[in-house]
């Protein structure tokens, strides 16, 4: 990533320590995803964004920042994109997958913090990361304790605008967050100096419907028994997702799925036949997260779905594209949002569904529901979640988590355990 | 004649098992020391004295922390199946295998030999075989010297979950000039609640084997039956459970 140099500087990132992190990333990209045997070709593109993500990405941002459009930095895919898209800004995830950022962020937040929130902040503090550089509007929203504290930390650093995520999902929540929606699109057109017409609108919810339908169709291709890709590359593919361009990512993710879909009918798979296969759920995985993945699918299993921020929850549910005022806009928005099932609310009865709903789907032999350290949601909700399990006679095992290598032996042994228990 | 040889390597001790097709042909323990290659070649080396050279006619199956240093093994397989098949074979019956490893300790449901579920400890060493170990040091005595004390104290409350701070609560005891008894009884309590804790989060069918060194220790085993209200049982062989497992495994992939 040598090119870059004097665009970070630019930026005003901190080179030395950056220059850390650029160094293990290639092993890391080499070991998890080069090593793997039998990829799909059009892996080709996420290979060379990954391989590029602190350049390639974050040089066109600058490039729109130079021809005066806006990027939104945002960390939860409760904040709407399509209101964003309207007002012709960009947006960026801006979630730290890396534990070579939690230093930084534990010099200002306690310890017992999860280390996605950690990470960002110190992805921020620390200079580190050209996307928490280049984004001129930090989108936060109240899903969580630490991030909402966390927020308030980053907001003296960066401009930053926070939603109001419902913590129910009454009728009266559901309008709730419409009104949340409509204030956002108020601040994004000041912030743009773009007006948000219900004809912007449309086409921007027309884009985001289109990027999820094709997230949708890798995510069918790993249904099939002849599993066409391996969980490793989907989780890339989806972690990506959140900083490419809506269209590109569409279309990539169409000219891949092409391939799977042929590689089904070709009877291609990424596993041989019988390889037990997972659902992992629970917190997301930010890039460069790709730890419990990897492990699983060193231990003889292979994922084949997530029900998690990065994975379903992120595609799942159109927004309906019928409507034609802003308001009606605001309302389909807001429904199709209010649909996605965070631990944040309660009760989350919906997020039980999804996961019963996805063993069948996606005909998962075992689920492994594993959450970051220190995220009381999830953690709390593993409970109900593995006991709905056990009623249903679907295996699971539970785990917590950091991004820390140093459990990946104890996590090998108990996800080791596990492929041989369903193996039997 | 054919042999299947059962290699566990815990944290502590590696733990060995020959079996024949019909018989325990040979078993053994070393501590594992600082290198489990080195503790691998000591074991390979005990087994060609004991007349079970490795090679021809020999089926070796690696289990525990070290399993991936047993480079002569043919498979290896996690101590939580091993556990579970070894104890349910000493055992006899459907059961729920507790195993109080140097590291790990575990809770294996085994139904029809097979494990079914399982739980383990955190990454932390609360509630493990090095906890007790760490404060036995503390104390200056061994193990079974520590349950010896134990055995005739009160229990002093250690209430940290990590041993680290942990052995600061202990060294705050001795400090305060409390009963060495007292609080060797506290450590042992402290490691009893540990296990049960995490027995209160699993589904407990059937009788309760307790595997592992440990098991060899009647105050430990005393102090978890009440802690758990139901009988705690053992077997001589407890120790050997996770090694006898792999061995089961080495015959039937032999088979």
């Amino acid at each position: 990533m040598s090119d870059y140099v004097q665009m970070w500087k630019d930026l005003g990132m901190d080179l030395e320590n950056h220059d850390l992190l650029c160094q293990v990333l290639p092993t890391a990209v080499g070991d998890v995803f080069l090593s793997q045997e039998n990829r799909p070709k059009a892996m080709d593109f996420w290979d060379l964004v990954i391989s590029e993500v602190h350049g390639i990405r974050p040089a066109e941002l600058i490039e729109a920042q130079k021809q005066g459009r806006k990027v939104f930095g945002t960390f939860c895919v409760y904040v709407p994109d399509e209101v964003v898209v309207a007002a012709d800004g960009i947006v960026t995830g801006l979630c730290g997958g890396s534990q070579f950022w939690v230093p930084d962020g534990e010099a200002v937040l306690p310890k017992s913090t999860c280390p996605l929130v950690k990470a960002s902040v110190g992805a921020r503090l620390g200079r580190t990361c050209p996307f928490f550089r280049i984004a001129d509007l930090y989108v936060g929203e109240t899903t969580c304790d630490g991030k909402k504290k966390a927020y308030e930390i980053l907001g003296e650093d960066v401009p930053m605008y926070i939603m109001d995520v419902p913590q129910m999902k009454r009728e009266k929540d559901i309008l709730k967050w419409k009104d949340e929606i409509a204030d956002f699109a108020e601040k994004v057109e000041e912030f743009t100096g773009n007006p948000i017409t219900p004809e912007k609108l449309g086409e921007a919810i027309h884009i985001i419907n289109e990027k999820r339908k094709a997230l949708a169709r890798i995510y069918e291709c790993r249904k099939s028994t002849c599993l066409p890709i391996s969980g490793r590359d989907a989780l890339l593919v989806m972690q990506i997702a959140f900083f490419d361009d809506p269209v590109r990512c569409a279309q990539m993710c169409n000219r891949l799925a092409d391939e799977l879909e042929q590689r089904i009918r070709d009877g291609v798979s990424v596993v041989p036949a019988g390889t037990k296969r997972i659902l992992v759920t629970g917190t997301p995985m930010a890039v460069p997260n790709w730890k419990l993945h990897n492990i699983i699918e060193t231990s003889g299993a292979a994922v084949v779905c997530e029900e998690m921020c990065t994975g379903t929850r992120y595609f799942e549910n159109l927004v309906d594209e019928t409507k034609t005022t802003l308001d009606e806009q605001f309302m389909a928005l807001s429904q199709r949002y209010m649909k996605t099932n965070c631990a944040c609310f309660t009760p989350n009865t919906g997020r039980i569904d999804d996961i019963l709903r996805l063993v069948k789907e996606y005909q998962v032999d075992g689920v492994i529901d594993c959450n970051l350290k220190f995220c009381c949601l999830y953690d709390t909700e593993k409970y109900a979640v593995s006991r709905a399990l056990k009623e249903a006679s679907v295996p699971v095992l539970s785990l917590e988590t950091d991004y820390a290598d140093t459990d990946a032996e104890q996590l090998r042994t108990r996800i080791g355990a596990f492929v041989e228990l369903l193996n039997g | 004649m054919n042999y299947f040889t059962g290699i566990d390597i815990g944290s502590t001790a590696s733990k060995v098992v020959v079996l024949s097709e019909t018989e325990i042909e040979d078993r053994f323990v070393l501590p594992t020391g600082w290198s489990s290659r080195e503790t691998s070649s000591d074991i390979a080396r005990r087994l060609a004295e004991g007349g079970h050279p490795v090679g021809e006619g020999m089926t070796v199956v690696s289990t525990g922390y070290g399993r991936a240093a047993v480079d002569y093994a043919d498979k290896t397989v996690t101590e939580i199946t091993c556990h579970g098949r070894g104890g349910w074979y000493l055992l006899g019956r459907d059961c729920t295998i507790i195993d109080i490893g140097g590291q790990d300790t575990k809770v294996i449901t085994v139904e029809h030999g097979m494990p079914t579920s399982f739980l383990m400890n955190d990454k932390c060493s609360a509630g493990t075989g090095k906890f007790l170990e760490i404060m036995a040091n503390r104390l200056g005595v061994d193990l079974s010297e520590l349950f010896t004390l134990a055995e005739s104290g009160t229990p002093l409350a250690i209430s940290s979950m990590c041993t680290v701070f942990a052995e600061s609560e202990v060294i705050s005891h001795i400090g305060a000039g409390e009963r060495r008894e007292d609080i060797a009884a506290g450590v042992v309590d402290s490691v009893v609640c540990k296990v049960a804790g995490l027995c209160a989060r699993h589904t407990m069918t059937g009788d309760v084997l307790l595997t592992g060194g440990l098991c060899e220790s009647t105050y430990l085993v005393k102090q978890l039956s009440q802690k758990l209200k139901r009988p705690v049982l053992t077997d001589p062989m407890g120790r050997y459970a996770g090694a006898l497992g792999a061995a089961l495994i080495a015959r039937g992939k032999a088979r």
